[in-house]
């Protein structure tokens, strides 16, 4: 019988032989992640009259939604987040300024093949890049599991999508993942775990595979998933060597593993082995299955007010822009900080419109510093945010006035998500947002990287 | 999901009025995300309902009432506010074409109805009324027309008879108050 990642993942984290789609079974996670929600959720908790949170070493919390923080009310939320992990004892607690929950909990070595993630937000699809299994719940359903340890998981039918071709000059990932949204609607892959494979897939870096599996929760997906190649256990060995030792040592320790500290090659086999365990077979059962090409697409803008709105950029070029922003767990990366410099090195931010840039961690904005990224993006005219989600859902840190426009390189573009329902917000890449602020408009990078050369 | 042309309400005082939406609501438009944390108090949620899609929807909902819309309700965020604010302005249940997958679950684990019947929501009209029946699993207009939703698997009809995800914890784990 042939099965796919999900069916597999799900079945071993049960103990069962096999699953199939529409079982409902009980999930143990490995990583129950939460973030400046965790207050919230600390108040449901206590209402449960469980004094001591089941398995707090298996707890992932950050503050990164609204931080540093913009008002007395969110530091006081701040204040009870750091109250429950002291009195709970969760050891994977990461400080405000240290980056978005996504990209620091894969930084930190919490995440690799076969790890299966809760989180108390709903961009938790994002994991599968990295062959783990990760899906949004609610706040009750986190208290739930700081109780209990486990909750219920409805096994989802599965969607295959291959992507071929290569990527012309100024396309990436963000520009197919929007094609994709734009096609198949934003109930195009609903309940559903989605796979993503093909040649276009696997040239990809860690960087931009992570973008596929993120934005597939403005599909509707329960999760997603990525084929692992050299290029993952190449990724997960670098943060591994980075001195996000001690998660993994502890990971490795809850998986009886008797490796020695430090050694990256019995890590490295293992993730290979559990790679291979729970790749979809040949065969397996797919709701659907898309193709996709790469090389026919160009690169795409998700207009106002829904991600599935997409419009090749060719088709809203010249769109006034007030505001540029590159950053947030979709695409605040160093390879996505690099192609903005990239694009705006001696250049300035047209007058009447602003840049920010928000990195996703505290180690992309090392290394964003150290490869001379942000030197060149201030002397652009840019300016840059503590690591973090900024104003991405309206909370701070440059959420636009009524009547203005933002390009942004975030996953959502609801009415009012950043803060006012009369502004509008179009996402795409990095290379986009950052040649749409020397432009003040909406501009392809190609035409300003030919204008001057 | 048959409709079944002669039925009759049971109980003409539990009708609620049907506030009709469209394709694709998402959490944003349902609850701001400029609040997810500085309201904590669910009574005061409910002054933030569908703030940024019907401004007249707050100050004018009534206890009972139903919201109707078309596809995907509910998309986007994990905030559980987006189901928690419509409980607390005392919508009665929520009838879809489909549901946000997260936004489902905070709302069967809040006590809020999530009906899936695209029959329905092709029927009726903003303003309509209409009653629930979670026994007999029907939808009843006042004009006498009804519409069978599917059933609710076993482990969500048990929280939906506890009320919610928390009181069926506090039950299992025997902490719930006055529990024997």
């Amino acid at each position: 019988m042939s099965h796919t990642f999900v069916e597999k993942i799900l079945a071993k984290n049960a103990g069962l032989s096999t699953v199939r789609p529409g079982q409902v079974l009980d999930a143990t996670p490995d990583v129950a992640l939460s973030h400046d929600n965790t207050a919230a959720i600390s108040k449901i908790f206590e209402t449960l009259g469980v004094d001591r949170v089941k398995y707090p070493d298996r707890l992932a919390i950050t503050l990164d939604h609204a931080a540093p923080p913009p008002t007395t009310k969110h530091a006081q939320n701040h204040a009870e987040t750091r109250r429950f992990v002291a009195r709970q004892g969760v050891t994977h607690f990461f400080e405000m300024g240290r980056g978005i929950c996504h990209q620091v909990l894969c930084e930190e070595g919490l995440i690799y093949p076969g790890v299966l993630l809760l989180g108390a937000d709903s961009h938790s699809t994002h994991y599968g890049a990295l062959g783990a299994f990760g899906a949004g719940v609610g706040r009750s359903e986190m208290a739930a599991i700081w109780a209990t340890g486990q909750l219920w998981l409805r096994v989802p039918e599965s969607i295959k999508i291959t992507i071929n071709g290569s990527f012309s000059p100024w396309v990436t990932s963000k520009d197919i993942t929007l094609f994709i949204i734009g096609q198949l609607g934003a109930d195009g892959g609903l309940y559903a775990s989605i796979e993503f494979h093909g040649e276009a897939v696997t040239g990809m870096s860690m960087a931009s595979r992570f973008v596929l599996t993120n934005m597939m929760a403005e599909m509707g997906a329960k999760n997603a998933w990525v084929v692992q190649d050299e290029v993952t256990f190449d990724w997960l060995e670098e943060q591994s060597s980075r001195g996000a030792g001690a998660s993994f040592d502890q990971a490795q320790d809850k998986q009886g593993s008797r490796g020695v500290e430090r050694d990256f090659e019995g890590k490295r086999r293992e993730w290979e082995a559990v790679s291979q365990e729970l790749a979809p077979d040949l065969g397996a059962n797919y709701l659907a299955e898309y193709e996709f090409d790469a090389s026919a697409i160009e690169p795409q803008v998700a207009c106002p007010h829904t991600v599935d709105n997409v419009k090749p950029l060719s088709s809203v070029a010249g769109t006034k822009v007030d505001q540029a922003f590159l950053g947030t767990c979709t695409n605040g990366r160093l390879e996505d900080i690099a192609v903005a410099a990239q694009v705006m090195a001696g250049r300035r931010v047209a007058p009447g419109t602003r840049m920010l840039i928000i990195p996703a961690s505290s180690q992309v904005y090392i290394e964003a510093i150290k490869a001379g990224y942000v030197e060149t993006l201030l002397a652009a005219g840019a300016t840059f945010g503590t690591p973090g989600c900024g104003p991405c859902m309206g909370n701070h840190m440059g959420v636009p006035a009524p009547g203005e426009v933002t390009i942004s390189s975030a996953n959502r573009n609801f009415q009012g998500r950043m803060g006012t329902r009369e502004s509008e917000i179009y996402l795409a890449s990095p290379a986009v947002v950052a040649a749409s602020a020397i432009a003040g408009k909406i501009i392809n990078p190609a035409q300003i990287i030919e204008k001057s050369s | 999901m048959s409709q079944n042309p002669k039925s009759e309400i049971v109980n003409p005082k539990s009708l609620g009025r049907v506030w009709k939406y469209g394709d694709g609501i998402n959490t944003d438009v349902i609850f701001p995300g400029k609040y997810t944390y500085t309201i904590s108090n669910p009574a005061e949620m409910a002054q933030y309902a569908l703030e940024d899609l019907d401004p007249s929807f707050a100050g004018n909902v009534q206890p009972g009432d139903v919201i109707v819309a078309g596809k995907n309700w509910g998309n986007g965020s994990s905030r559980e506010q987006a189901a928690i604010c419509l409980k607390q302005a005392g919508v009665g249940a929520v009838i879809a074409v489909s549901f946000g997958r997260i936004w489902y679950r905070n709302a069967i684990n809040n006590g809020l109805l999530a009906l899936t019947c695209p029959e329905a929501v092709a029927a009726l009209n903003h303003g309509d009324r209409v009653e629930i029946d979670l026994e007999a699993g029907l939808i009843r207009t006042e004009t006498g027309t009804s519409f069978s939703f599917p059933p609710f698997a076993p482990s969500v009809q048990a929280i939906i008879a506890d009320g919610g995800l928390i009181p069926h914890l506090q039950k299992q784990l025997g902490t719930r108050k006055g529990a024997s």
